[in-house]
This record gives structure tokens, C-alpha cells and sequence, in this order.
């Protein structure tokens, strides 16, 4: 990174960084908490997975940097997605639409 | 930067083998003396991309050699099943051939590592590790991979993937005997061969991942001054497309194949269906897993290797028909894009290898309806390829006769394709002969096609000699010729119905009785392929020392390896100094020019009159 | 953005001859891209590592969809949730080591860029010390699971628990391998090469947020749910 970011920005960041680990303790907490609500399991599925992407998106974009990152790393990382996505939604798709048997693995 | 220590431009047989050097050696003194380098760094442990091309180039061709060794074998089987093979079946043991005739096992196991053999250690290795590793970095002007040392580990980890599953031969009850496909439950509860390859693959995985990334960071990051995306040869973008395929593809089968091992080796049930007999008793597993799981995780990634096995080769034969027709390659904007949107639809067509699995009917349309859109795409490329020829004054140069010939090849290929993509007609045909002549048309007089094409096209680069035209044509004619004869009687038979991995060939079935007959026919074709591979490889080892002399840019071409490098290249850095790129690719004939060719390196007002302008970065 | 001048090939910093490769954009950012070799490198690679972990990930919903009841049967007895079976608290406390690690590694990378290498060492040593952490609760977790006789092989559900907390750990372990090589021999760099020094611990820091960012998924998705 040819950055030329100076101490003041530095100090910015881990500022940020700080947030960002005070607001994934909580989330962590609020995860394990939401659990034993012991919800029905789409609602519980779709929770989970909820906070999991704020999680995880906090650490992609404030730890790997990804809020400031460039074109070229966005694309890269776009194109990954669509793929993973159309693997679960294939995987599952074909899974749930087997006609006349009984749905045992 | 300028390059000081130019190679010598004698033609030595010496340059086969670059001389190479570690720049991590060198301080202040970039320029001036290269580390003395013992040969374990020269040959062994280069960092030099072409010398790990060429690493990639010899071992791939010596396991390309091997796995047809292997289906000669088998061929003898097919063609007088239970017959003994004179002199060559005594050399198996007993285990294998007792008095020369090849046990059932035995043909599993051949059967088995053809495949893999061919497509994870020749093909891919030879298209993208030789060819690409040697090639791309000249023509795009940079000095060398992005990752020289990783891309030392990458050959390194595909060599000793390559050791492991030759040794799997030699290990209790021999080979996996399963498929190159591994199908869960047979492949769990084969011999120990069957972890080997899993064990093998891993490595070779690991290899062609790590290749990926270097290949990917070289071409958006090392282009030189000038080579924007859209001026990048063809070659390269077929390249790029195909280095995101691996990279994306083939992780998901890393991840199965760990599964396999450890429902082999820890009992656990992955891919175990729960109740599953085995000789006559219930397996003691914990059942519940899927070998269905194991098939969307496989063709998950072996439908985007079959372009992964496509791609270089149509970026080889697009550089040679440009060169030999010396005219621009016809529709370059639109090969571009219909090859980005190849390999985006590839990544969502792979369960038309498991139509007679029981899928849905709405699932089942999904895929035969993307399977049928990927066709375009290949139509477009080669039909860009067939209008290149329109007008070309085409040169019948050995590389140009190999490239000719891949186009009705694969156009042969591709159409019968269509019925297996298409659920009703697929369901007859899975799993018999058809299937084999298919994918055999599209990968042998395909790729294998368009991979000697560039052999013959840049052997002068590696070596600055050329391979023999006499012995060339020799070759070509045997190959073309031979090829036909194995793969297209496949069609035949697999129309009648006669099943792949039969160890007779499908006598034992009445209704086989009227196609039999050309499995001796298809046999002799392929022994006689072998001899036509004779005058190849004598010329292949002759013309290093006895090949004639060319100059730096052997066929007038107007891409960057040609034009801008001596023939061999320089060893540390490729270029004497980084060149400068003006215009496209494919500049031949430009009219008003005093010479048929422009290369894309030249200086002056460089305003070129052709169709395709200068672009700026995409 | 067309065509720019290629920079030196060997950056001098700090007066210092650079023995680096003549391979351009090693530490400076290539203009038009805007990032350096290494960092576009290490995206990709932790792009096939999603497609790594997603394909296992999918593997999991394909069995769990296709199973009558998840966990199921373990060891005799029906389980319903999976909280039953696995060390949730523990787990927790592993998510809670796992995440601290991560902001002690940004710590160090930022630290080298305030020019504190004195600080980096504290904050990377502290990273390291957490992933040993983070294994040790893990050993824990397994060794009960193995004394009570819960192998692999005891059920699809453990299968999976084990193969996919088995695989991140040695991603775990193999980021270990790296940061202590950047903690101990490899920090020489740092005075020869300062800059290139803090571009190696920005990609080793990408490739840790990542092994942290598997996990995040992982505990919901295998403990909770």
C-alpha cells in the first residue's frame, strides 16, 4: 500500500479499531443470547446469519481495510461471491427438488 | 530497467535450459554478474519462469506420454478381451496380467489414471503451467512471474502430486480403480490406491491454486507501459479466464476430497449412505452422508476444468491463425467477451453430468437451459476463428496445419456435446461410448491439437531453432488422421448402447454384437497414433542441436515475445529493456505499412488505420 | 488512466539499497490498480479459501437438509440441539480470544506504520499468543468430546463439527507459523526495508482477519443453530 496515510490518520484508525472490537464483543454476546431463545428455525437461521455478516463485515471492512480498498479487490471479491452464492443456492435447489423419493441423504 | 548481462544470441543447445538466478542475490549489481548458480538452482530450483515453464513442459509431456501408454494397454484389452498380450503382458505380473491377460482389476486401475493422468497431470500442466508460464510474461513485457518463488513451489507441489500417484501403482491391489470421477461409495471402500490419489490430487490442487494467484497478480499487474487489457494478445485473456477458473473451481473439490479421505480413513460418513451393503454385509458406518454430495462437489469443479482444458488451447490456436493468415484476428472485442462470459456461465452448468441421478424436473431445466445458453459462447470463438481464415493469405506452416485442424475437431466436439447437455437425449447416452467420443474430440484432436500447434509455434522462441516441417507434417497427418480413427467409431457404439468402463468392451452384450467389431479397428488406430508420435519426438530432441537457425522473431509475428525478446529470452528480466507497447495485438497487413506486420512494440506516430484503436485501460 | 511511466524498479528508501527483485509494484502501488503485488496476491488467495470453506460449509446444509433430525442420533441418544452436544461457553470464549487476536495483529500493523517497532512486537507477540490460546481451548474441546468416545465417525453432525473446526484450526496453526516467522527471524526486514516489512505484516494481518472471519460463521451456524 503506497499510502502516504500520516500518524494523525493512523491514530484515526484505531480509534476505529477500537469501536469495531467493542462492537463484536456485544454482537458475540447477542449472538450466544438469541440462541437460546430457541426460535423456530428459519427465524433463528436467518437471525444467526444476520449478525454473523455485521460481524463479519465489520472485520472485512475496518480490520482488512475493505471500506477504502480498490476497484481491481472489489471485483475480485464480487465475482467470488456470486459463485459461492449459486453453489449453496444450487446445492440446496437440487437437494429439495428430488420428486418421488423420500428425502433421506 | 535496462538489463545489462545479455545472453549470449548463439544458439547453443544449452538454452533449452535458461541460465537463472536468484535476484534476491543481487544487491546494487542488478545488471552486471549473475550469481554462479549450481545446477540444483539452475535446473531444479529456478525461479525463472521459463525455466519452470519448460520444468512443466518436458514433465507434462512425459506423463501425457505415460497415461496414452496406459490406454494402449487397455486397448488391447477392448479390442481381444481375455487374450493374452504377447511379450508386453508378461512384464505385469501376476497381480495384474497372469500369462498376459488382464485381470478386470487391473483395467479399473488403467481405466482410472488415464483420466487423471491426462487431465491433472498433462493437459493442465502442459496448457497453463508450460505454456502459460513460459508465454504470458513475454507477452504482456513483464520480466517475470509476480511470485517467482511461489511459482517454484507450484511446480514443485505438482511434481511430487505426480510421484504419488505413480507410486500408487505399486501399492497393495495397485491403483485407484474407481474413475478419474472418484464416485463415493465405491471410492470409499476401495484399495489403499484410492487414498493415494486422493492424497495426490491435493497436491496437485494446491498446485494449480497457487499458480492462480500468480498468474492472475502477473497479468493485472505486471503489463508493461502501453498493454492495456485490451491490447493483450488473446492468448493471454484465454489465460486470465482460465487461471479464475481454478482458482475458483477447484477449492470446492479440495474441500471433498479431504471428506473422502476421511471417510476412508476415519470411518466417518460423508458420502456413506446409511445401510449400505458391502459383500453381503451392512457396513459398520454411521451413515446418513450423500454420494450425491460427492458429485456436486466433483463437477463443481470438473465442469470449469473441462474449460480449463479448452481455453489455452483456443488462445494458442487464436495467436497462430492471427500469425499465419497475417491478418487481425477476426472479432477480438467479442472473443474477449463471450470467453469472460464462458467462464461465468461454467460455474453454473456442472449438474449436466448427473442428470440420471433423480434430480427435479425444475432443477434439471435449470441446467439444461445453462448449458444450452454456455454453447454460444464457443460457437462465437470459433466462428471468429473459421471468418479469421476469410481473406487471410494463410501460410501452411506446421503450427498453422495443427491450428487448422483443431477447428473442425472441436467444432465436431462441441455439437455432440448438445444432446448430452439436453436431459431426454442425455439420459440414453450417459455413461456409454458416446460420452467418451465426445470429451475425447473436444481434449485430443482438440487441445492436444492446438497444444503441438504451440509447441511448433514457440519452439524457436525457447530454443531459437525450428522443429523439422517434414517430420512436422509427418506428424500432423498421423495425428489428425489416427485421433479420427479411435474417437469417432465412440459415437457409434454409444448410440447402440454399449457402457463406458467395460472391461470387454461390451462383448458380453447381445446388443453390442453389431458394434463390437470396431473396438479392434479403434485399437489399431490408436497403436498407430503411437508411431505417429515417433517422428515428433525424434524431432522434438533432434532439433535442439540440429534444428534450423531462425531469427529473434521467427514468423514475423507482432506480439511481445517475438518482437521485443531475443529467441531464447534473456534469463534475468526477459527483455534488454521493458518495451513499450503502441497499438493491438494482431497489426498484420496494416495498410500503407511496408511490411505485413507491426508489432505492438514498434515506436513511431503510431496511429494505426486497422479497426481495432488504441485503448486505454479497461 | 493509459499509459504512465514505470517506476524504478528498486525503490530506495531511506537511502538503502533495496535487494529486491526486479519485479515492479513489490512495495510501491502499481498507479492505475492502486495496490502493491502482494496485496492483490493474498486477496485472491483468500478468495479460493472462501470458495475452500464455503464448499465444506455447503456440504454441511446439504447434509442437514437431507437429515431427519440434526444432530441426531449420537452415541444412542437422540439430540435435538446442538448446544447439547458441543461447549458452547467455551466456544464463546474462544470466539471472544479469536476476535481480540485479530485487533491485537491490525494493532501491529499499525504500530509499524507509527514507526513503533517496539509496539509491533508487543502486539504481534500478543496475537500469536492468543492463537495458542484460541488451540489450547479447542484441544479442550476435542478431548472431551474423545473421552466420551464422540469420534468422527459417530455421526454426520460430528463429522462436520470436527472437519470444519479441524480445518480452521490449522488455518489457525498456519497462521501461527507465519506471524511468529514476522515476529522472530523475518522482522530483520524491518531495518533493511521498512516499508516492504509493513506490507508483509498488512497481507499476513488480511490473511488472520480471514481465518478470524471463518470462525464468525462457523460458531453460529455449527454450535447454535
Amino acid at each position: 500500500m503506497s499510502d502516504t496515510a500520516t500518524a494523525e490518520d493512523i491514530r484515526k484508525h484505531v480509534r476505529v479499531y477500537m469501536i469495531v472490537f467493542g462492537s463484536l464483543a456485544v454482537l458475540t454476546v447477542v449472538t450466544v443470547a438469541v440462541a437460546y431463545l430457541d426460535l423456530p428455525i428459519w427465524p433463528a437461521l436467518i437471525l444467526a446469519l444476520l449478525i454473523a455478516t455485521v460481524k463479519g463485515g465489520l472485520v472485512a471492512g475496518y480490520f482488512m481495510h475493505l471500506v477504502s480498498e480498490k476497484k481491481v479487490i472489489y471485483w475480485i471479491l464480487g465475482v467470488t461471491a456470486a459463485f459461492l452464492f449459486f453453489m449453496f443456492l444450487l446445492f440446496i435447489s437440487a437437494h429439495s427438488d428430488q420428486e418421488g423419493f423420500a428425502l433421506v441423504a | 530497467m535496462a538489463n545489462g548481462a545479455k545472453e549470449s544470441t548463439a544458439h547453443e543447445a544449452a538454452h533449452l535450459h535458461e541460465e537463472t538466478s536468484s535476484s534476491l542475490e543481487h544487491h546494487d549489481d542488478h545488471h552486471g554478474h549473475h550469481a554462479e548458480q549450481g545446477f540444483w538452482r539452475k535446473y531444479i530450483f529456478s525461479t525463472d519462469h521459463k525455466v519452470i515453464g519448460l520444468q512443466y513442459g518436458l514433465t507434462a509431456l512425459f506423463f501425457l506420454f505415460f497415461g496414452f501408454c496406459l490406454v494402449m494397454l487397455m486397448r488391447w484389452q477392448l479390442a481381444y478381451p481375455g487374450e493374452a498380450l504377447p511379450i508386453i503382458g508378461n512384464l505385469f505380473g501376476d497381480e495384474r496380467m497372469p500369462g498376459g491377460v488382464m485381470l478386470p482389476e487391473f483395467y479399473n486401475q488403467l481405466g482410472a489414471m488415464h483420466g487423471t493422468i491426462m487431465v491433472f497431470l498433462g493437459i493442465v500442466p502442459l496448457a497453463v503451467g508450460a505454456f502459460g508460464n513460459y508465454i504470458v510474461p513475454l507477452q504482456i513485457g513483464a520480466p517475470d512471474m509476480a511470485f517467482p518463488k511461489l511459482n517454484m513451489a507450484s511446480y514443485h507441489c505438482y511434481f511430487w502430486g505426480g510421484v504419488i500417484m505413480l507410486a500408487s501403482f505399486f501399492v497393495p491391489a495397485g491403483a485407484a480403480k474407481a474413475g478419474w470421477t472418484s464416485y463415493a461409495p465405491l471410492s470409499v471402500i476401495e484399495s489403499m490406491g484410492q487414498t493415494m490419489w486422493l492424497i495426490g490430487m491435493i497436491f496437485l490442487i494446491t498446485s494449480s491454486l497457487l499458480g492462480a494467484v500468480n498468474f492472475l497478480t502477473t497479468i493485472i499487474q505486471l503489463r508493461a507501459p502501453g498493454m492495456s487489457f485490451f491490447r493483450m494478445p488473446f492468448f493471454v485473456w484465454a489465460q486470465f479466464v482460465t487461471s479464475f477458473l481454478l482458482l475458483l473451481a477447484f477449492p470446492p473439490l479440495e474441500a471433498a476430497g479431504v471428506l473422502q479421505l476421511m471417510d476412508r480413513l476415519l470411518d466417518t460418513s460423508f458420502f456413506m449412505p446409511s445401510g449400505l451393503v458391502v459383500s453381503g454385509e451392512v457396513l459398520d458406518v454411521s451413515g446418513g452422508g450423500s454420494p450425491i454430495l460427492w458429485q456436486h462437489l466433483f463437477w463443481f469443479l470438473a465442469h470449469p476444468e473441462v474449460y480449463v482444458l479448452i481455453l489455452p488451447a483456443m488462445g494458442i490456436v487464436a495467436e497462430i491463425l492471427a500469425n499465419n493468415t497475417r491478418k487481425p484476428l477476426w472479432g477480438y472485442r467479442l472473443l474477449v467477451y463471450a470467453t469472460l462470459f464462458l467462464g461465468f456461465m461454467s460455474f453454473v452448468v456442472w449438474a449436466h453430468h448427473m442428470f440420471i441421478t433423480g434430480m427435479g424436473t425444475s432443477i434439471s431445466a435449470f441446467f439444461q437451459l445453462t448449458t444450452m445458453i454456455i454453447s454460444i459462447p464457443s460457437v462465437i470463438i470459433l466462428s471468429a476463428f473459421f471468418i479469421t481464415l476469410w481473406g487471410g493469405s494463410i501460410r501452411f506452416t506446421t503450427p498453422m496445419l495443427f491450428a487448422l485442424g483443431f477447428l473442425p475437431m472441436f467444432g465436431i466436439g462441441g455439437l455432440t456435446g448438445l444432446p448430452l447437455g439436453l436431459a431426454p437425449t442425455d439420459i440414453p447416452l450417459h455413461d456409454t461410448y458416446y460420452v467418451i467420443g465426445h470429451f475425447h474430440y473436444v481434449v485430443a484432436p482438440g487441445t492436444i491439437m492446438a497444444l503441438f500447434a504451440g509447441i511448433y509455434y514457440w519452439y524457436p522462441k525457447a530454443t531459437g531453432r525450428k522443429l523439422n516441417d517434414m517430420l512436422g507434417k509427418v506428424h500432423f497427418w498421423g495425428t489428425l488422421i489416427f485421433m479420427n480413427g479411435i474417437f469417432f467409431p465412440m459415437f457409434i457404439q454409444g448410440m447402440a448402447g454399449v457402457s463406458r468402463r467395460l472391461y470387454d468392451g461390451g462383448a458380453i452384450y447381445d446388443f453390442a454384437e453389431p458394434v463390437i467389431h470396431y473396438n479392434q479397428f479403434m485399437s489399431i488406430s490408436a497403436w498407430l497414433l503411437a508411431l505417429a508420435q515417433i517422428p515428433f519426438i525424434i524431432n522434438f530432441f533432434l532439433s535442439i542441436k540440429k534444428g534450423k537457425e531462425t531469427p529473434d522473431n521467427a514468423w514475423d509475428a507482432t506480439t511481445l515475445e517475438w518482437s521485443a525478446a531475443p529467441s531464447p529470452p534473456i534469463a534475468h528480466g526477459n527483455f534488454a529493456t521493458i518495451p513499450h507497447v503502441y497499438r493491438g495485438p494482431y497489426e498484420y497487413s496494416v495498410p500503407g505499412a511496408e511490411v505485413d506486420f507491426t508489432p505492438q512494440d514498434e515506436p513511431e506516430a503510431a496511429e494505426s488505420t486497422s479497426p481495432v484503436t488504441a485503448e486505454t485501460e479497461v | 488512466m493509459g499509459d504512465y511511466s514505470p517506476p524504478p524498479s528498486h525503490t530506495p528508501i531511506l537511502s538503502t539499497p533495496i535487494p529486491t527483485m526486479e519485479i515492479p509494484f513489490t512495495v510501491a502501488a502499481r498507479p492505475d490498480t492502486g495496490v502493491y503485488n502482494a496485496k492483490l496476491g493474498v486477496w485472491l488467495f483468500l478468495a479460493s479459501e472462501v470458495m475452500l470453506f464455503g464448499g465444506l460449509f455447503s456440504a454441511y446444509v446439504f447434509l442437514r437438509i437431507g437429515a431427519p433430525e440434526w444432530p441426531g442420533m449420537i452415541d444412542g441418544e437422540m439430540v435435538t440441539r446442538a448446544h447439547n452436544i458441543l461447549n458452547v461457553p467455551l466456544a464463546t470464549l474462544n470466539t471472544m480470544v479469536l476476535i481480540a487476536s485479530s485487533v491485537t495483529m491490525v494493532m501491529a500493523w499499525a504500530s509499524l506504520k507509527l514507526n513503533n517497532f517496539g509496539k509491533y512486537k508487543l502486539y504481534m507477540g500478543l496475537t500469536i499468543l492468543a492463537a495458542f490460546g484460541f488451540l489450547i481451548i479447542k484441544a479442550i474441546e476435542y478431548g472431551s468430546k474423545f473421552s466420551h468416545h464422540l469420534y468422527p465417525s459417530e455421526s454426520t453432525f460430528l463429522a462436520i463439527y470436527f472437519t470444519l473446526t479441524g480445518l480452521h484450526a490449522l488455518h489457525v496453526i498456519g497462521g501461527i507459523v507465519v506471524n511468529s516467522y514476522f515476529w522472530g527471524p523475518g522482522s530483520k526486514m524491518w531495518k533493511t526495508n521498512p516499508a516492504q516489512f509493513t506490507n508483509r505484516i498488512e497481507i499476513a494481518g488480511l490473511y488472520w482477519h480471514f481465518v478470524d472471519l471463518v470462525w464468525i460463521f462457523l460458531f453460529p451456524t455449527i454450535y447454535l443453530l
